[in-house]
């Protein structure tokens, strides 16, 4: 670590950080604030936008859908990534290597055209169904798009990567002798997993969960494009209503919920890891 | 003993067959764009009879299309080095200040990558259109160095936790001025960790959608805009094209930077190795 410097050295350092920190104030937080701003004084003061949270039928079921979703794409990418992290630290350096790219190509891919991809994959007339329907396996084609299964497909495919990383960089600090000597000891192999090895797992599976659970609460371009309408999430809904009513109140109150929900479990995710090494800042 | 053995290695051949299948639902549906941009169809589909090359000379000879790609180009480029210039200076000044405030300021700097794109999208929106910045390049551009500024704050914080402080203050003390400094010893140092940086907040603008979607209305049209579009609209394969087009680009700059990373090391190798 460096040590701190002092007088006009000190205000030259700050003066570095000046043009992001004005960059910073005036173009996300102002503009963050006046949702916050409008959220409880559009279309007049008070905090009838936020009684809409509880009353409206519409609006429960939209941020139960969200949740449902997020919760199912959470478990389902840590679960899988637990794997792959867990197969990644029992190979050798070549394999591993193998493994991360691809990790790290489905990583550079944008979402759109991870979207287009499982649109062009999962349609009744798509790649998948055809594959299927020529095979003779299936007389009706599944119907993957335009409901939940289609939307959890697409957020795992990018939650993976985010939980595989985050569980992977919390194992590689793991000893792996300590379950030889569970071993050595008596146990189980099933025993030495679950009495040694997972516990000590414990701080990545919980980082890596958190994390794929704020990415996907925010997440927009998969649930529209694979929900096809039918699937709303939160995102898709302030866009929606952004789009067709312009009410700023409505909006700016769904936006300052989504917002909330997201510090909310960050804040959870603070008191039992170290955020700093999650984000790697 | 022979039966343990044996466990042991179907416990691993188990274990590595269900992660490569795992890596399988990763990388080979994203194949599929390949062979669906290259059908001989007029619909979105395999190629039945041969190949074609139809839809990227439909796309690449679309004048719309075409000024999607490069005003993508534009913004990417102008976001990226604003995002560089900006990220790199406050994570230089925060890595000297040190203590309570630099955290701090790398927490702020951080902001944008968790607080999430649509509700940013939202709130820029008003003061966009105040400042007569809607629609407009400056607008965008702006709004994605914004998103960029996270990129570089923590590849470039990473690369300075591995330059040794007393190196500045070496080339201080010998009458190095503070910029002489920066540009002369620090940034050196941090070369790659600066260029992986910028490569990432440029990717991040070429493949941004939602901002691209709020901030603009009909003098803008990012690639990812008219994709999105396309798609919603009906899903000809022109699109499979302008897809791999985004794909290849990603793909090369993932390239550039494993490449800057590989050259990065073999220099510390070479500096590590050098004979005294």
């Amino acid at each position: 670590m460096s040590a701190a410097v002092l007088g006009p050295e000190r205000r030259a350092y700050l003066g570095l950080t000046a043009p992001a920190l004005a960059l910073l104030a005036i173009f996300f937080v102002l503009p963050l604030a006046q949702v916050l701003w409008l959220s409880v004084t559009d279309p007049r003061p008070g905090l009838q936008n936020y009684a809409e949270l509880v009353s409206n039928p519409l609006i429960l079921r939209i941020w139960t859908t969200t949740v449902r979703v997020c919760v199912v794409t959470t478990l389902v990418s840590v679960v899988l990534g637990y794997v792959v992290a867990y197969a990644m630290t029992r190979v050798s350096e070549r394999h591993r290597g193998a493994m991360v790219l691809c990790i790290v190509v489905t990583f550079s891919f944008s979402i759109l055209v991870r979207g287009f991809a499982f649109v062009v994959l999962l349609r009744s007339e798509g790649v998948l169904n055809s594959a299927l329907q020529g095979l003779g396996l299936i007389g009706e084609p599944l119907r993957l798009l335009r409901n939940e299964t289609g939307v959890v497909i697409g957020m795992v495919h990018y939650g993976l990567p985010v939980a595989i990383l985050a569980l992977f960089s919390n194992m590689r600090g793991i000893n792996a002798r300590y379950q030889d000597a569970a071993r050595g000891l008596g146990a189980s192999p099933f025993q030495a997993f679950r009495l040694v090895y997972l516990p000590l797992t414990k701080p990545g599976i919980i980082s890596a969960s958190i994390l794929v659970f704020i990415y996907s609460l925010g997440f927009f371009i998969i649930p529209t494009l694979l929900g096809g309408g039918r699937v709303v999430m939160i995102a898709e809904y302030i866009r929606v209503g952004f789009e067709e009513t312009l009410r700023w109140g409505h909006a700016t109150m769904l936006s300052t919920s989504l917002l909330v929900a997201v510090l909310l479990v960050l804040a959870i995710m603070a008191r039992v890891v170290d955020l700093k090494k999650v984000f790697g800042g | 003993m022979s039966a343990s053995a044996f466990g042991t290695a179907f416990r691993r051949s188990l274990l590595l067959a269900s992660a490569w299948l795992v890596l399988a639902f990763l990388v080979l549906p994203m194949t599929v764009v390949l062979p669906v941009s290259l059908t001989d169809q007029r619909y979105l589909s395999l190629p039945k009879a041969g190949l074609s090359l139809q839809h990227y000379r439909a796309f690449f000879g679309d004048p719309v299309w075409l000024s999607s790609l490069s005003q993508s180009f534009g913004i990417a480029l102008c976001s990226a080095t604003a995002a560089t210039l900006v990220g790199a200076l406050c994570a230089i000044g925060c890595w000297r200040l040190g203590g309570g405030l630099a955290s701090a300021i790398r927490l702020l700097l951080l902001a944008p990558l968790i607080v999430p794109t649509i509700v940013q999208a939202v709130g820029m929106y008003r003061l966009w259109a105040w400042l007569g910045l809607y629609d407009t390049y400056p607008g965008v551009i702006l709004a994605h160095t914004i998103i960029g500024l996270p990129y570089v704050a923590i590849t470039v914080s990473a690369a300075l936790a591995t330059v040794d402080p007393r190196l500045e203050q070496a080339a201080r003390s010998l009458g190095a001025s503070g910029a002489q400094t920066i540009r002369l010893v620090i940034l050196p140092n941090i070369m790659p960790g600066l260029l992986s940086g910028a490569l990432l907040a440029f990717a991040s603008s070429f493949d941004e959608l939602i901002v691209a979607l709020f901030l603009t209305s009909r003098a803008i049209a990012t690639l990812p805009k008219r994709i999105w579009e396309g798609i919603q609209v009906d899903i000809d394969p022109t699109i499979a094209a302008a897809a791999m087009c985004l794909i290849l680009l990603t793909l090369l700059l993932m390239l550039a930077s494993v490449l800057v990373r590989g050259a990065a090391s073999r220099r510390m190798r070479r500096i590590a190795g050098a004979p005294a």
